[in-house]
């Protein structure tokens, strides 16, 4: 076991991945030389080379369809996107191209190819570094979706997903890089050293897609959130004195439906956190799928707590951002219903 | 009158009604563009983006440089996968018509890009095709059965009814799936490019798309990355002049040669007589044996003429002059073929006859079989159980149940 963040986690995964099978390769803007804006693969190029950790052009459209070519001809690219809000110059890649090419060839053909991207705000990244955008690609039918909240997730999810066959989308919240975030900006920040997950075994594990975890268990209302909101939704519900059951999804497609709804049978409560805007987001997917599976364990409607359904911006920061007030908002609607 | 700022509307040369104008093709006589080495660097032989590489005269005679000096049974061979591609074709559009099939796209004129360019290559050589490249199926000998069963999405159908008639995919064949989107296939056979050369393999990677879609995004993704990687792809722009009703002028092609892009990026760009067979050839070699010895990828543009409508869905009687193909300057690449094979004392009509025959009892023999396995409408069904499979390696639990929901709903 090692003290690792976010970061060291992540590139600790693609390091043993790099070392363990020759057909990876890493591709994305600035990560080769330089070890990636975020230090996420750094170090790598110098050890495996610059044809195996290749710098690109800007260009997401072309790091994407670059990839899809090299996964036909038997690599296994790990794609970094910069940012998730520059992943759109490459989503017709992904949505057309990535995401059915096992389908429309009937298996003959089939895309190993692995999307890093950091998202989330709570860096002052303004409206163009700080979007949740996972929603979008989970609505694309063929792939996978995912987002770790910790260290340790972080390194056993990309293993898996860099392993898996299919292709993923794999979200990295990047205000928890560092260090486990409760929503307040005000307090110091907490490192990944002094908290569990941020104990890491040093060589080869995985975590599955499609299995989520019970971060805290408890009696009085299931939290169902991912991501940035994990930290924030523990410490809410602390803070009001709540028996919470706080659920880490760690993957959205495949989704843990079992995880979730045998929970909310159990409270007959549930709220639904996610970073990300409101109208549309994953949250809606998860309320209809608890609505269907446990509408009569239900002892209140469902809630959402989400980022607000406007652009992220700048100098309302934490106004937007869905922090431990929203969470006790919902929290408190949800426990004291009748 | 002052001088000011205008915006310059493209016009197509001719329209329904008008004498078909094709004054805006640049021709190079036949023989004339000098064959640089392979190892030229691309910023010295420019030239061959803005003139036509041309090996077959007027007479049927092959001249100069490109010459490719094949042996008489290969243009042969050739003639026949052209033939083959173009009865093939007819039949097709008529078992549309007939309602047995519900969309088609002919390669009629074309032939000669698909065939010629398959036939420069290697079996090992990965083919990142359009949907008019059907020529590249057949000279890579997938049965046309296998073709047939694909366009009827019957019960051998190898998408499994899962795409349209003509998106073809063949693992063991080299052949990428096509996909129905445009051009997005372009700098994916890029990547597949760049990887063959991490593995340290001598295969190449050769995609098409047409004129029109190189206004893409993908098109300059695909240059870009060739360039900055120095990938072994050979890239084509079948500049058919037509991208359904639009002209090439949209897609910039007033100003420009399409092969010209190639230099702009900083890779050899050369524009071809798409509709003769032996520079077709010649060029593709040139550029095959180019990226093989780490000079480079290349990006040709093939000259032809779409003779054909765009698919069965399209008529080009609305958009474009009735006898439009009769005046296109290069010919049909069947007949320019078959003149010189003649002229060779190496074909005569009487062959030609035989061998049309030939192939027309083999794409009815074809079709007779594909059918058996089924059509949209009559014969075995596919499972629509198949629906489920393969959106992931492994089925989800979320499917399972609406598979077995579907089949509820069927009763």
């Amino acid at each position: 076991m090692a003290n690792m963040n976010m970061i060291q986690a992540l590139n600790s995964a693609m390091d043993i991945m790099l070392g363990k099978d020759p057909s990876v390769v890493l591709m994305g803007e600035d990560i080769g030389y330089f070890g990636g804006v975020f230090r996420t693969t750094e170090g790598l190029q110098r050890k495996y080379g610059e044809q195996r950790v290749l710098d690109t052009p800007i260009a997401e459209g072309g790091i994407v369809a670059a990839a899809i070519g090299m996964s036909i001809n038997g690599l296994r690219p790990v794609a970094e996107i910069q940012f998730a809000d520059y992943i759109y110059p490459g989503f017709d890649q992904i949505v057309s191209e990535l995401a059915r090419i096992r389908y429309r060839s009937a298996g003959e053909f089939f895309a190993p190819v692995t999307i890093r991207t950091p998202c989330g705000g709570g860096i002052r990244g303004g409206q163009t570094h700080s979007q949740s955008p996972e929603g979008i690609f989970t609505h694309v039918s063929g792939l996978k979706v995912v987002m770790p909240s910790n260290p340790y997730d972080a390194k056993g999810l990309l293993i898996t997903s860099i392993e898996d066959d299919d292709p993923v989308v794999f979200f990295e919240p990047k205000r928890l890089y560092n260090g486990p975030f409760d929503g307040d900006p005000n307090k110091p920040a907490v490192p990944w050293s002094a908290h569990p997950k941020g104990q890491v075994p040093e060589g080869h594990y995985s975590v599955p897609l499609g299995k989520a975890e019970i971060v805290r268990s408890g009696a009085d209302v299931t939290v169902i959130t991912y991501g940035t909101m994990v930290f924030v939704a523990l410490a809410a519900a602390a803070a009001l004195g709540l028996d919470a059951e706080i659920i880490d999804l760690r993957s959205l497609v495949p989704l843990d439906v079992d995880t979730m709804c045998t929970s909310v049978r159990k409270t007959g409560r549930c709220v639904v956190a996610h970073e990300a805007t409101r109208f549309s987001g994953f949250g809606a997917e998860i309320l209809s799928v608890v609505q269907e599976e446990c509408f009569w364990d239900l002892e209140a409607p469902i809630q959402r707590v989400a980022g607000w359904d406007t652009p992220y911006p700048h100098a309302f920061e934490w106004e937007y951002f869905p922090g431990q007030a929203r969470v006790a908002t919902a929290l408190k609607a949800v426990t004291e219903a009748p | 009158m002052k001088n000011r700022s205008r915006l310059h509307v493209p016009k197509a040369p001719a329209r329904p009604g008008e004498a078909p104008d094709f004054s805006y093709v640049h021709l190079s006589p036949a023989g004339a563009i000098s064959r640089p080495d392979i190892n030229a660097r691309a910023r010295d032989i420019a030239f061959l983006s803005t003139e036509l590489v041309r090996v077959l005269d007027d007479a049927g005679t092959a001249v100069g440089p490109w010459h490719p000096h094949l042996d008489p049974s290969d243009l042969q061979i050739g003639l026949r996968h052209m033939l083959l591609t173009r009865i093939f074709d007819d039949r097709m559009q008529r078992t549309q018509r007939a309602g047995k099939i519900s969309f088609y796209i002919r390669s009629l004129g074309e032939e000669a890009v698909s065939v010629a360019q398959c036939m420069a290559l290697r079996p090992g050589d990965m083919l990142f095709p359009s949907y008019r490249n059907q020529g590249l199926q057949i000279a890579r000998g997938i049965p046309l059965v296998d073709l047939m069963n694909q366009t009827l999405s019957n019960t051998r159908d190898m998408c499994k009814g899962r795409q349209l008639p003509v998106m073809y995919h063949s693992k063991a064949g080299n052949i990428f799936s096509i996909s129905g989107n445009l051009a997005t296939q372009f700098p994916q056979a890029v990547g597949w490019a760049m990887a063959a050369a991490i593995k340290g393999e001598d295969h190449l990677a050769a995609s098409w798309i047409g004129e029109g879609s190189s206004a893409e995004a993908d098109f300059h993704h695909a240059l870009l990355f060739a360039s900055v990687y120095q990938a072994p792809a050979i890239l084509n722009v079948v500049n058919n002049q037509w991208a359904i009703s639009t002209f090439q002028g949209y897609a910039g092609g007033e100003q420009r040669s399409f092969a010209a892009r190639g230099p702009g990026y900083g890779i050899a760009g050369i524009r071809v007589d798409g509709n003769d067979f032996l520079a077709v050839y010649a060029v593709t070699q040139w550029a095959a044996e180019r990226a093989r010895t780490g000079a480079g990828p290349t990006l040709i543009e093939l000259v032809t003429y779409r003779a054909a409508a765009h698919s069965t869905s399209d008529d080009p009687a609305r958009y474009r002059a009735k006898d439009d193909q009769e005046h296109w300057p290069l010919g049909d690449p069947i007949q320019r073929l078959k003149q010189h094979l003649i002229a060779l004392g190496e074909w005569s009509e009487e062959r030609h006859q035989a061998l049309t025959a030939e192939l027309d009892a083999l794409v009815g023999a074809s079709w007779k079989e594909a059918v058996t396995y089924g059509t949209m409408s009559e014969g075995p069904k596919l499972n629509a159980d198949l629906m489920f499979e393969d959106v992931f390696k492994d089925m989800p639990q979320s499917l399972e149940r609406q598979r077995a929901l579907m089949r509820a709903e069927r009763g």
